[in-house]
């Protein structure tokens, strides 16, 4: 062993990445050092400034990559080029929203977090935490921990760095899926049914890295690419070890068979984390995915395209149909992100540059919405008549049941979550039809029209259910929908939440079930109306960004459609 | 003048006085009904400007053409023109607006001043005819399959939230079927883009006709077309959710859905399925013609069958809309110049029919046809405008719909005379359930609950006054009407590389000749 040599580190173009995970290590730093009552602004400042950093970084990036296609930082550890950028950008961008939604302390001054995650429900100690005011800011560290590892995520051709990445991003989301206030246990165990399949899914990944390097001899896309190109007699390891690595992404963008996980995590966790995580998440591991399929095993398209023709349809079709019987607004907008998982999957069938562009523009289009939607989710709760006559806001009504007359009586909320469903329907003029316009003539031109068939008869059985919604808000009373006088909600009582039964009700709220409220026999649901909470206004501000990216991408999405086609450029 | 940009401005006017309603402050919204009637009278004006400005000299041509980038990405413009055919359809919509915004005057739960739901039913008119307006002016594939999905939501509301007690069902069937049909249509027209030059303006109509297309992807892509249209117009066998659609929902609503919207089907055929796919048309005629003959005899017999006066016009409409397609499809110049005029006929018809079944049913309280009786010498003025605008339904000559019926079954004679045969059952058909409904309704002895019943009030004889007036017109002087539509349609049949042929007989003024059509 000779002398070491250090690196040469181009640092300038990692700063994206950089100022997101450093501002997360000095989050931690904050949550030692500074006094409780002032951290929650110190770390809604550090997590804002640093996202908006991010943004900002990626701007001062953006022509030298135009101009350069982009650099290769780290030897391959690192690549930014042009999708890197757009991706980075739309992570920042969607965290940063989301930030808003995590920071919004919807009802009497409480956020979506619990007071003291490591309270057992139900505890004299978490009513405790409670009383105190307690709360748990380590929340915006988490969020920082997560977006850096997704920034990351879709910008490594090295498989290590990519595993890495996969682990940065997903154990923050597992914590923060377990933190929500209300309903803990329901939270707790979507958590750790996230954690238990993501750590499998994580084995199957680095055993599919094992083989893939077993098979190449390196861990660089490239080399691997390159090494595809002469049959060396171990064709097995290659095959195995690239499906096995495709499974992982797949879990990771929530596409069947790997999509079992999505509708409990994204309805047992605080809302403000699903809308991070089904935006986000996506967005990282879509990224990825374009650049393993485009980069690492382009020269093996014909053989992955049976196994990303199949996912790609049985995803559009589960998540269509199985959207079509769901109760619950989460558990709903959860299948329908498996559905649009499928879109974006023909996009990336095409194997085109217009494909890139297609699914980089989808994912921002998806994300707003995303975002949007679940701001929307997180505002509109249940209302009691309190001790002295004034109203008091609880938890989230999300039974679609209690979402019945929203139209008339709060018309501008429901206004605004109608936009963002006919932008999940793909109706002209929103960014969702554009998205899908996009990646279905790059399904086409690619030689895909059946995938795009398959994926416009999915969106006409998809629009049902969402028009579903629309139906309930605007032409139905209250009164008349099914469910509220009393009866269980189905989906929650069939769907299988074993564990979950009356008594684990925390005590902080006893109106404030698991979701089948006619088991609560302690004070009968009907007391509760549904109400759109006001909060601090951040999350209002969030949901307002996200309907106006929806109005101007679909209306005029020239610049941002012109923006990602002039990079969309894969690096090797 | 025709510099000016006349056909934004007919889109953006409605726009605006939709965005008006919506946003009129408390204070002014006594006044709702004349903002929006402002409007509609204001879009009705600017109609007649660019009536002025267009040559009709060269009817067949596109006119009052604006180009401008949209989306270059994607290849889309925003490109607007009008020939003929496309500024009669513009016509009769802005007329037919401020009629609608008259029959709603006391909808809505509005008899004594306005409420907010009748400003946003208005509103909601308002943005639907900047829909419609630039439907019938795009002169790109994109911006048309846009317009021709997103004027779907307005609609969506219009039947869900202002219909009556099955509304839901109406207007959620209504939407799956449209929707339905037009993403099948997206796959077209993506399609189709991708045969075409590309670039940025790869979705302009005219660089996407005369395409070499392989005669099987021509065969498919005119079927993902010509199904959306099909649905849209609507035809047997996909016409099922016209009826519930028209029964649930308002007069005015009903008004516009089947004596507009569901032109675009028919315009959509004549303007993109015929010179797009000019030998897939061919191919698949035969098939439509025996669809369309089928269309008229069915809902003509369905019509003489309904006990709801509103699914009754419903059907009626299903026959006159196969009367059109089988005039566009039977490739004649006579019968395309037939069905574009009978395009324009059919609104102010079956128009007036809707609204005037909405104003009985307003006072009875029902639609249902047993609820009525002897209602002729209780309302006689009432009756007297449902009989002239239901002789129009049944082409009656001296009104506007029998030029274009006779013209559609004479040019389809030329060609089919098969076809052209069954179908004149059709009129033999429109004559028994007009006559008789005419009949249930309003002869007989006086039922003594309906005897206290008001006649026509004078705002809703303003309604009904207009298309009556023009009907006759155009009925006795249909030549104008007509220059606008013939040369669209003689350039339509060349664009099929087909021969014109043309009846034994100059139909030239219709009006007067008789059926000697050999």
């Amino acid at each position: 062993m000779s002398g070491f040599t250090a690196p040469e580190i181009a640092w300038g173009p990692m700063t994206p990445l950089l100022v997101v995970l450093l501002a997360a290590v000095v989050g931690v730093l904050v949550e030692a050092f500074v006094p409780a009552a002032r951290r929650r602004t110190v770390q809604l400042v550090l997590t804002l400034g640093a996202l908006a950093g991010a943004l900002l970084a990626v701007a001062a990036l953006w022509s030298d990559v135009e101009r350069t296609g982009g650099t290769d930082v780290l030897a391959g550890s690192l690549v930014v080029d042009g999708p890197t950028l757009v991706l980075q950008a739309t992570i920042a961008l969607l965290a940063l929203l989301s930030t808003l939604l995590f920071a919004d302390r919807v009802a009497g001054g409480e956020d979506a977090f619990a007071p003291s995650a490591a309270a057992v429900p139900g505890s004299d100690y978490e009513e405790l935490a409670r009383r105190k005011g307690l709360r748990q800011t380590e929340v915006y560290p988490l969020l920082l921990f997560a977006t850096g590892g997704m920034m990351l995520f879709p910008a490594t051709t090295d498989l290590l760095t990519l595993f890495v990445a996969l682990e940065v991003l997903s154990l923050p989301l597992y914590l923060l899926s377990g933190m929500g206030r209300r309903r803990r246990l329901l939270s707790q165990e979507a958590s750790m049914k996230y954690f238990l399949l993501g750590a499998f899914v994580s084995a199957l990944m680095l055993f599919g890295i094992g083989l893939l390097y077993g098979y190449a001899g390196s861990l660089r896309y490239a080399d691997i690419a390159a090494a595809t190109t002469t049959p060396n007699g171990m064709e097995g390891l290659l095959v195995v070890g690239a499906l096995l690595l495709l499974a992982g992404l797949f879990f990771k963008v929530g596409a069947v068979p790997f999509h079992m996980w999505t509708p409990d995590v994204y309805q047992g966790a605080p809302t403000p984390v699903t809308a991070f995580m089904a935006a986000c998440t996506k967005v990282a591991a879509f990224g990825a995915l374009l650049r393993v399929v485009y980069g690492m095993l382009p020269t093996m398209a014909w053989d992955l395209e049976v196994v990303l023709w199949i996912v790609a349809i049985v995803t559009m079709v589960v998540g269509t149909v199985a959207a079509l019987v769901q109760t619950d607004v989460k558990r709903l907008l959860a299948y329908s992100s498996i559905a649009h998982a499928g879109f974006v999957l023909a996009g990336i069938v095409a194997l085109d540059e217009a494909g890139i562009t297609a699914v980089l523009f989808y994912l921002l289009a998806y994300g707003a919405a995303t975002v949007g939607a679940f701001g929307l989710v997180s505002l509109v709760r249940e209302q009691r008549t309190g001790d002295d006559d004034a109203p008091v806001v609880l938890g989230e009504a999300t039974r679609l049941s209690q979402w019945a007359g929203l139209g008339r009586s709060h018309p501008l909320a429901a206004v605004t979550f109608t936009l963002f469903l006919l932008s999940f329907a793909g109706i002209p003029l929103t960014a969702g039809f554009v998205g899908k316009f996009a990646v279905f003539s790059a399904a086409v031109e690619g030689g895909a029209w059946q995938l795009a068939l398959v994926g416009v008869l999915a969106s006409a059985a998809a629009a049902f259910f969402y028009v579903r919604i629309i139906v309930l808000m605007f032409f139905t009373d209250p009164q008349e929908a099914p469910g509220v006088a009393g009866e269980p909600a189905p989906g929650l009582t069939s769907d299988a939440t074993p564990g979950v039964t009356p008594e684990v009700t925390t005590a902080v709220e006893p109106a404030d079930t698991v979701g089948a409220p006619a088991v609560a026999v302690a004070e009968p649901v009907r007391a509760a109306r549904t109400t759109v909470a006001a909060g601090e206004g951040l999350t209002a501000v969030a949901v307002g960004v996200c309907a106006v990216l929806t109005v101007v991408l679909g209306v005029a999405p020239s610049a941002v459609l012109d923006a990602i086609a002039s990079v969309a450029l894969l690096l090797p | 003048m025709s510099n000016l940009p006349w056909l934004t401005a007919l889109v953006v006017l409605p726009l605006l006085g939709a965005v008006a309603l919506w946003l009129l402050p408390a204070g002014a919204r006594p006044r709702t009904r004349a903002v929006a009637l402002g409007f509609a009278l204001a879009e009705v004006a600017l109609v007649v400007g660019a009536f002025a400005a267009f040559d009709t000299g060269a009817a067949a041509t596109h006119q009052l053409v604006e180009t401008a980038p949209w989306i270059p990405a994607l290849g889309v413009s925003w490109a607007l023109g009008v020939d003929g055919v496309g500024l009669a359809l513009i016509a009769m919509s802005a007329v037919l607006v401020p009629l609608v915004v008259l029959a709603a005057w006391r909808e809505q739960g509005s008899a004594d001043g306005p409420t907010d739901r009748l400003r946003h039913y208005l509103a909601l008119v308002l943005l639907l005819e900047a829909f419609i307006v630039l439907v019938f002016a795009a002169r790109d594939v994109f911006l048309f399959y846009v317009v021709f999905e997103a004027m779907l939501i307005p609609v969506y509301f219009m039947i869900g939230a202002f219909g009556g007690a099955q509304r839901r069902y109406a207007a959620v069937k209504f939407l799956l079927y449209s929707l339905a049909g037009g993403l099948i249509m997206l796959v077209g027209v993506i399609a189709l883009y991708l045969q075409g030059p590309g670039g940025p303006e790869g979705f302009l109509t005219e660089n996407l006709v005369g395409l070499d297309l392989d005669p099987t992807v021509e065969k498919w892509l005119f079927l993902s077309f010509f199904l959306a249209f099909a649905i849209k117009a609507p035809m047997f066998p996909v016409h099922t959710w016209l009826p519930d659609a028209a029964q649930q929902a308002p007069a005015g609503t009903s008004t516009l859905l089947v004596g507009v919207l569901d032109k675009v089907g028919t315009f959509g055929m004549l303007t993109l399925c015929l010179p797009l796919f000019p030998e897939a048309s061919r191919w698949a005629a035969p098939a439509i013609i025996v669809l369309a003959v089928v269309s008229v005899l069915y809902g003509a017999l369905l019509a003489i069958g309904q006990k709801d006066m509103m699914r009754l016009v419903a059907y009626t409409s299903v026959s006159h809309f196969g009367f059109i397609v089988l005039g566009i499809f039977a490739f004649t110049s006579t019968s395309i110049a037939g069905s574009s005029f009978y395009m324009v006929n059919h609104g102010l018809s079956t128009g007036a029919l809707f609204l005037l079944v909405g104003f009985l049913a307003a006072r009875r309280g029902s639609q249902q046809i047993v609820d009525f009786g002897g209602l002729q010498k209780v309302v006689p003025v009432m009756a007297g405008l449902f009989l002239v605008v239901g002789l129009s339904a049944l082409s009656l000559p001296g009104l506007s719909t029998f030029v274009s019926e006779f013209l559609v079954i004479v040019g389809t004679f030329a060609r089919h005379p098969a076809a052209a045969v069954v179908a004149t059952l059709g009129v033999v058909l429109a004559a028994i359930y007009v006559l008789w409904l005419y009949q249930r309704v309003f002869t007989g002895p006086v039922r003594p609950e309906l005897a206290e019943l008001p006649d026509a009030s004078g705002r809703e004889r303003w309604v009904v006054g207009p298309l009556i007036a023009l009907m006759l017109v155009l009925g006795f002087l249909p030549g104008p009407a007509l220059d606008l539509v013939r040369p669209p349609a003689v350039e339509s049949v060349a664009q099929l590389g087909l021969d014109d042929v043309q009846p034994a007989v100059s139909t030239a003024t219709p009006a007067g000749t008789e059926g000697s059509d050999q």
